[in-house]
């Protein structure tokens, strides 16, 4: 067993994992924070991206153990305590960017870190941005959409 | 009381999306309960071998493994359900969750093992010793067919399952008289439906009371009901099944998986909740794949290029054995080959043939997009043969509007049509004429990049289904009704209950649209229950693009018994005679004097206290209806595509793309436009870049999603949508399907684009998908080079 402290939505966790343990499986199961989602095997999804330390990350490809003392901010992190929903969640709402939902956290949280990186990205950039994140479901176009639309309404706005 | 206005037709935002964008949605991965158990299924690595011993002793020692059997260790009630035997003498196997004599694909389940964790259950698989005797194997259909193949099923002593046919008219004299006969062959491609979530089943068994819960990532929980009652022999009446929010299925969880049954039979056995899983990979060769086809088509026709007769033969690879409704697949598109054309004959013949290869079931149109793609593409054929353009062509052989159901050649009684105005109405989205010019400039200056147009007007059959018909002459098992319960609670507020089960379709909004009408409700006010067998006991679930078609009318028809039932109770407290009422947006008024009204919600108050309801009146206000159609559904369309093809490297990429459908009036716009998007961007994928590829030794070469093109936001273009509203005589409100119209519609659309771009080289065909090998082969082959 490996100890790790990590840090999750603000909070500290201490924990003893397996060494093998993934990220996605340590927030899944040793936290309950099942909003992050296991799409694939073979890190080609993205259906588990989080943010690790503010930059988005796909949670299947480090170990548990890599996150020790660091920051990892997921999809259950981002509406606000009140429950006033973050932009880009707000946005998929509006523009329908989501049917099934399994893809829509990882798109929320991939979005969320490009949107930090280029606010004001062309739709062309948008999908590009989004190659490691795969929907079944929407073609596309309205989570493309709901992503150009919050990149309008996020300046000076938690990502 | 203000009128309120109507929510259907509107683009109501949709009331599931909280959950699913805060995180708090639960798929059935996302559960557990205490002292869960995991499950894991040692596969077999080879396509065919008989297994000559299975050892699972070393798992047995390991730390955290609880226990472990070998197929033969089980002995089953029945066998896993195959609901549509479409001929009378098909070949079906006996198909158990994990096998005994021998393994007849890569990835068939010989054994299982149970532990305390997911890890210790994935380690003790590779424990498990089997000692298998490699056999050939088959893949190619036509050589399961020929007289030396290895036998999948050595009990059937060939590998055709059956032989279906449907011949209208006098095929074979129309086709010896007529001037033009066109010939082609399409070899319609192996997909994996990739449905974002995997599949994972979690049972939970109640050993006093020999009940079990399971919940399983399914499209259909009351049909698995009855089939793990026929597998296990649990009563039905002690198995609850729930499909919690489920991540897409397409197709590949409208099924009874082996690994469904296994896990139940395990609770049982050892009196622990087990779970299971599949990894994304695991899921390739074990959960259905889809189309599979090899085509030979042929149209007759006049000089003119007016169509006369369609005759088809397929083989449709079934796999390794029949699942669900398998055989049945091939067959809902054997009513279609004609497309919205006319003519005097038709003839489909259809060959289910095993293989040794994952089971193939329903994909995403199961069965119209394989004949779409067949009609589409040979119009196009025939167009280039009598040299008409291809909108011509189209044009000259549409059926001529019709709006009362009128039967095609094909044999189908259609609701209502009108092809040409769905085309107009694309074209004028498209620029028809303009991209024309730009694509004869870019010949003329022989361009790299050259521009090609591809059209596909689709007819298709949905809303699953008629029981009778399904029943008839379809040979279905099942039924096709569906089951709605509306319970109006003492507060106002309303509960709807229905037996489909979404999936990402948007049902709890579009549902809610309808009652929120009937019953004069705000949209919150209406919560709908569905996916559980305790709380909605009856129905048919969803797939065939039946939610809209089927479940809507049944939820109509329990809020008129409500209307109905209020009614009586209204006039009753307003001391009038039924009839003096008036029924509004929800709101009873007494003609002649309009101030003086009852509404729903206060009539639901005064029947749950029963104070004081009209003699002979039941207490409570809540009502239950079944509606089985009497009719499939016909949605139609012209969809558009544009695309570049890079005349050396072979690399195609759609520029534009216009849909336009008629799937009768639209209950959700937003919602209908993201069931088409959705669709088509799957179509896209399906004619560019996805396949399942085997091996000659039964190998899946397309292993994992590192080798298999699900589309990404940069492949898949903005689409233009447009609507065409032709009412359905199926069914009183006039609704079509739309779930499935998209996928249906767009590979002929890109592939005749990608011919087009090529045509003036010679290019008359390029092999599905069109990924640049088959396109720089196609150009290769036209050049007269070596493919």
């Amino acid at each position: 067993m490996t100890q790790i402290s990590v840090t999750v939505n603000g909070v500290r966790n201490e924990a003893d994992v397996e060494p093998r343990t993934l990220l996605v499986y340590f927030l899944r199961e040793h936290l309950g924070l099942t909003g992050t989602n296991v799409g694939c095997d073979t890190s080609s999804c993205g259906s588990c991206t989080v943010l690790l330390d503010g930059e988005s990350v796909k949670s299947c490809t480090l170990l548990a153990a890599q996150a020790d003392g660091r920051d990892v901010t997921t999809i259950e992190a981002m509406a606000e305590p009140d429950g006033t929903l973050h932009p880009l969640q707000d946005a998929f709402h509006r523009h329908h960017g989501l049917q099934c939902g399994y893809c829509t956290p990882g798109m929320i949280m991939a979005a969320a870190s490009y949107l930090k990186e280029n606010p004001a990205p062309t739709e062309q950039e948008v999908r590009e941005s989004l190659e490691g994140n795969l929907c079944r479901c929407t073609g596309y176009q309205n989570i493309v959409e709901s992503i150009m639309d919050a990149a309008g309404h996020m300046s000076g706005v938690k990502a | 009381m203000a009128t309120m206005e109507k929510l259907v037709g509107q683009a109501v935002l949709r009331k599931e999306d909280p959950e699913f964008l805060t995180g708090s949605a639960k798929y059935t991965d996302d559960l557990s309960v205490p002292g869960m158990l995991w499950m894991a299924v040692v596969r077999s690595p080879y396509a065919h071998a008989r297994i000559k011993r299975v050892d699972v002793s070393e798992a047995m020692a390991m730390d955290g493994v609880i226990a472990a059997f070998a197929g033969s260790d089980f002995e089953w009630a029945g066998p896993l359900l195959m609901a549509w035997p479409v001929t009378e003498g098909l070949h079906n196997p006996l198909h158990y969750p994990l096998v005994t004599d021998k393994a007849r694909y890569q990835g068939d389940g010989v054994a299982v093992v149970v532990a305390r964790s997911r890890a210790i259950a994935e380690d003790a698989v590779e424990t498990v010793k089997v000692d298998y005797e490699p056999l050939p194997a088959v893949v190619d259909m036509h050589e399961a067919l020929s007289d030396d193949s290895p036998l999948v099923h050595e009990e059937f002593r060939t590998n055709e399952s059956y032989t279906w046919a449907n011949v209208q008219g006098d095929v074979d004299g129309v086709f010896a008289d007529a001037p033009v006969v066109v010939k082609e062959h399409y070899k319609v491609h192996r997909l994996i439906a990739n449905a974002m979530e995997p599949r994972s089943i979690l049972v939970q068994p109640n050993p006093a009371a020999e009940q079990f819960t399971m919940w399983s990532s399914t499209q259909i929980p009351h049909i698995l009901r009855t089939a793990m009652a026929i597998a296990t022999g649990v009563p039905e009446s002690k198995l609850r099944i729930i499909a919690p929010r489920v991540g897409g299925g397409f197709g590949s969880k409208l099924q009874v998986y082996p690994e469904e049954a296994l896990a139940l039979e395990l609770a049982r056995r050892l009196r622990m909740p087990i779970k299971w899983t599949e990894s994304r990979s695991e899921g390739y060769t074990a959960t259905h794949h889809g189309r599979d086809q090899i085509q030979d088509v042929e149209i007759a026709a006049q000089e003119d290029g007016k169509i006369l007769g369609y005759r088809v033969r397929v083989h449709a690879n079934m796999g390794a054995y029949l699942m669900i409704i398998a055989p049945g697949t091939p067959v809902l598109g054997g009513f279609l080959f004609c497309g919205c054309y006319g003519g005097v004959a038709y003839k489909t013949e259809i060959v289910g043939v095993f293989t040794n290869t994952t089971p193939v079931d329903a994909y995403r149109g199961a069965g119209r997009p394989e004949a779409t793609q067949a009609i589409e593409r040979a119009i196009d054929a025939l167009a280039r043969r009598v040299g008409k353009d291809v909108v011509e062509i189209r044009r000259m052989n549409f059926m001529p509007p019709f709006t009362e159901a009128t039967q095609s050649i094909g044999g189908l009684m259609i609701d209502s049509g009108n092809y040409p105005a769905t085309l107009d109405k694309a074209l004028g989205l498209f620029d028809y004429e303009q991209l024309r010019k730009e694509q004869q400039a870019r010949r003329d200056n022989g361009d790299t990049k050259q521009l090609g147009i591809g059209f596909s007007t689709y007819l298709e059959n949905c809303g699953w289904g008629p029981s009778r018909v399904i029943g008839g002459i379809l040979k279905y098992a099942g039924g096709g009704w569906e089951a709605a319960t509306i319970r109006c609670h003492p507060t106002g507020k309303v509960v709807a209950v229905i037996g489909n089960t979404p999936h990402g379709q948007g049902n709890e909004t579009t549902f809610a649209q309808v009652v929120g009408d009937d019953l004069g409700v705000p949209i919150e006010d209406v919560e709908v229950l569905f996916g559980d067998t305790d709380v909605a006991p009856s129905g048919w679930d969803t797939y065939g693009s039946r939610s809209a078609a089927v479940g809507m009318p049944a939820l109509h028809r329990a809020t008129s018994k409500i209307v109905e039932k209020a009614r009586r109770i209204a006039a009753h407290e307003l001391e009038v005679s039924d009839a003096d009422l008036k029924y509004e947006g929800g709101t009873f008024s007494v003609r002649g004097a309009p101030s003086v009204t009852r509404t729903i919600p206060q009539i639901a108050f005064s029947a749950w206290r029963g104070h004081d309801l009209p003699e002979g009146t039941d207490p409570g206000l809540e009502e239950s209806a079944f509606f089985d159609p009497q009719n499939l559904v016909f949605p139609f369309g012209a969809h558009i595509c544009a695309v570049e093809v890079d005349t050396e490297t072979g690399e195609v990429e759609v520029t534009k793309y216009v849909a336009v459908d008629d799937v009768g009036p639209v209950v959700n716009p937003m919602i209908v436009e993201g069931q088409v998007v959705g669709g088509v961007a799957q179509g896209i994928g399906e004619a560019l870049y996805e396949e399942a590829v085997y091996d000659e030794n039964g190998q899946l070469l397309s292993s994992s999603m590192t080798n298999y093109a699900v589309p990404s936001a940069t492949e898949v273009p903005s689409i233009t949508t447009g609507n065409h509203v032709t009412p359905s005589t199926t069914n009183d409100m006039g609704i079509k399907g739309v779930g499935e119209t998209g996928t249906i519609a767009s590979p002929p659309a890109v592939l005749n684009a990608v011919v087009d771009a090529l045509s003036h080289l010679g290019v008359t065909q390029v092999e599905r998908p069109a990924t640049p090998e088959h396109v720089w082969r196609a150009i290769r082959r036209a050049k007269g080079g070596r493919s």
